[in-house]
């Protein structure tokens, strides 16, 4: 072993790595659920690579066969049931994962300097999962995946100038068909999974160059022990890759039993709509968009001219970027900002109210919710300046409480 | 975009009738979803309906593979004579040009009905036809309004008015015709996901091998981390002492 390893490890630096990231990489020892949502993340994505993998191996992108090629895939193919299943369902569960991910990054202040960098890479891979999302939705052409195609393309439209043209690009010809599916899945399969794999390996290495934060929001690198390593902090493996194994397991134990039991969760994580042949004659009584993207499309909606829609949804996309220089507090943790914790807390309802409301069919009786929903959201940004600087703080302790 | 959707929305009732708004009257059908249930209602599915409709994703040989039907059951009850072929998907006796010279639109394929609409959507819908000497079928169904299709169950399950007065009754017993309604939409339910048993016969060796797993993992984690917690607990009693002594 150690002959090989030492042959390697005069050519790679396998141990050297083993050593940075993860034996020695110390992080704090009061981790809590929040924290299992990064590892299962990774997990996830991964096996969206696999699961995707196998799809793509059965699947045509053209407008004629691609609804058949799927329910092939569904019906035909042995186990294609379970990758299709493992695929779709993944996607929610993702974004579960990843709202998680993120409101934890809101609940104890991880955005805040010297992670700046790490929470805009972080949020930049949202943006970019988005995307991956909404390519993926196309391609299996359905009614919805046809009609949320034309909607969606057709917010590009509102771009000055180049809109239209770049509208044409993006489809591919006038509406969308072969030539969309063809350069969706092109897209959706290469280009944009690759830089959310780039992505999240800058994420980890920015995560790794500042250290993990913690839910006390306290700096473990702060106080060290007499062998140079932080007296809250513990050995990266292996303690949390065997804590880490232990969520895998009861996160694998839900995934599966959605597969098994419950694969389309009523029609919340596979729509009912994608069951409908696209078919551009036919419009849609309801387009809406998945449940993880309708907050967007709430607010969008709240408006009633496109362009200030357009402008407000980007505005709501955009905003987080500005967080970390938002938040004046010296305090890091909503453990000790009482008022901070109330915000984050209408923050968190007002946006899954978003996302419900985005689902419905646009009716007059939900405008009042999108657009409290919208000034809520937007009005979080704004605020936060001003009341991060005066609000009151408890006394945050030396060490982490375990 | 909004006038777009609206277009859309008058599009979809009037061509397909997605049965959107009329949500609240909607009956569940009530059966047991098993084998038994759905090869009985894939038996009256051959007799009334794959006159007309296809059932194109779903392979006859499938139902060999998932309910357990045997290869001649399958020949003589479900399979309709004229050429229709066990490895191929479930086809209709009727030619689509003929459905649509004689009904004025070709039968839907109902592979994915109940994916499309849900079970209790296809199962008011079947039983809420009514006599309408207006249309030309002479039907009409409560919540697809104008709907191309005659109900053709009604000699089972007897003619209604649009009041609900019975005109002419079934050969059935009230009981016994919603029962058998009940099993053709247990059996287009399978028809829209075909994985349903297969899925529920692995479910509870996948999920208890996954938490005994789990429970395994647990295990291993507590080993590990008793360190962690010893060496909080010195800590604590160290502390303690010192502000014992400081005390004293």
């Amino acid at each position: 072993m150690s002959k090989f390893g030492d042959w390697l490890n005069e050519r790679f630096p396998a141990r050297e790595m083993m050593r940075e990231h993860m034996t020695e990489y110390y992080a704090p020892k009061n981790f809590n659920i929040l924290y299992y949502t990064g590892s299962l993340l990774l997990l996830m994505i991964v096996l969206q690579l696999v699961s995707g993998f196998l799809l793509m191996a059965h699947y045509v992108p053209t407008s004629k066969d691609a609804f058949n090629s799927v329910q092939g895939i569904m019906y035909d193919t042995k186990w294609g049931w379970l990758i299709r299943y493992m695929h779709v369902d993944g996607v929610s569960l993702i974004f579960i994962l990843l709202y998680l991910h993120m409101g934890r990054g809101l609940l104890y202040g991880s955005y805040r300097k010297p992670r700046e960098l790490l929470w805009i890479i972080g949020y930049v891979i949202y943006i970019m999962m988005m995307g991956e999302a909404f390519f993926g939705y196309i391609l299996p052409f359905g009614n919805l995946s046809y009609w949320a195609g034309q909607v969606i393309t057709s917010i590009i439209h509102a771009v000055p100038l180049i809109g239209p043209g770049l509208t044409t690009l993006a489809r591919g010809g006038p509406g969308v068909g072969t030539a969309t599916l063809e350069r969706f899945l092109a897209l959706h399969a290469v280009l944009w999974f690759m830089i959310i794999a780039a992505l999240i390996v800058l994420h980890i290495l920015a995560l790794h160059q500042v250290g993990s934060n913690n839910p006390d929001g306290i700096e473990i690198k702060k106080l060290k022990g007499p062998d140079g390593h932080p007296l809250d902090g513990i050995p990266f493996h292996p303690y949390y890759t065997v804590k880490d194994l232990f969520g895998v397991g009861v996160w694998l134990t839900i995934f599966a039993a959605i597969i098994l039991y419950a694969p389309t969760m009523h029609g919340v994580f596979l729509e009912r709509t994608t069951f409908f042949r696209a078919n551009p004659m036919v419009g849609l009584p309801d387009v809406t968009p998945p449940w993880y993207l309708a907050p967007y499309y709430a607010m969008l909606r709240a408006v009633p001219n496109k362009y200030y829609g357009i402008a407000l949804m980007f505005l709501a996309i955009v905003l987080p970027f500005f967080l970390p220089w938002l938040d004046r507090n010296p305090v890091r943790s909503s453990r000790y900002r009482p008022v901070y914790r109330i915000m984050i807390l209408v923050m968190g309802i007002t946006f899954f109210t978003l996302a419900w409301v985005g689902e419905q069919p646009p009716l007059p009786k939900y405008f009042l919710i999108e657009r409290l929903g919208a000034a809520i959201y937007i009005g979080f940004y704004f605020l936060l300046p001003i009341i991060s600087s005066i609000e009151p703080t408890k006394k945050v302790p030396e060490r982490v409480r375990s | 975009m909004r006038k777009t959707w609206t277009g859309g929305l008058v599009a979809a009732l009037a061509t397909l009738g997605l049965g959107c708004g009329q949500a609240a009257t909607l009956a569940t059908p009530s059966y047991t979803f098993n084998k038994p249930t759905v090869i009985a209602g894939a038996k009256l599915f051959a007799d009334h309906c794959s006159a007309c409709h296809a059932v194109s994703s779903l392979r006859y040989n499938r139902l060999a593979a998932d309910l357990g039907m045997t290869k001649a059951e399958i020949k003589k009850d479900i399979m309709l004579p004229g050429g229709a072929n066990y490895l191929q998907g479930m086809q209709p006796t009727m030619s689509q040009a003929d459905a649509k010279k004689w009904f004025g639109l070709p039968p839907p394929n109902l592979s994915h009905i109940v994916r499309a609409e849900g079970a209790r959507w296809v199962y008011t819908y079947l039983t809420s036809f009514y006599w309408d000497p207006k249309r030309p079928s002479g039907w009409n169904n409560h919540i697809f309004p104008n709907v191309a299709m005659p109900d053709i169950l009604a000699p089972w399950g007897g003619t209604y008015t649009k009041n609900g007065k019975l005109l002419q009754a079934g050969r059935e017993s009230p009981a016994l015709y919603h029962k058998q309604v009940a099993e053709i939409v247990a059996f287009l339910r399978y028809a829209s996901d075909p994985s349903v048993f297969e899925r529920r016969a692995i479910g509870r060796y996948v999920l208890g091998t996954l938490i005994l797993l789990t429970i395994l993992a647990y295990l291993l984690k507590k080993d590990y981390w008793r360190d962690i917690h010893n060496k909080d607990e010195a800590e604590k009693a160290k502390a303690a002492k010192k502000a014992g002594s400081a005390k004293a």
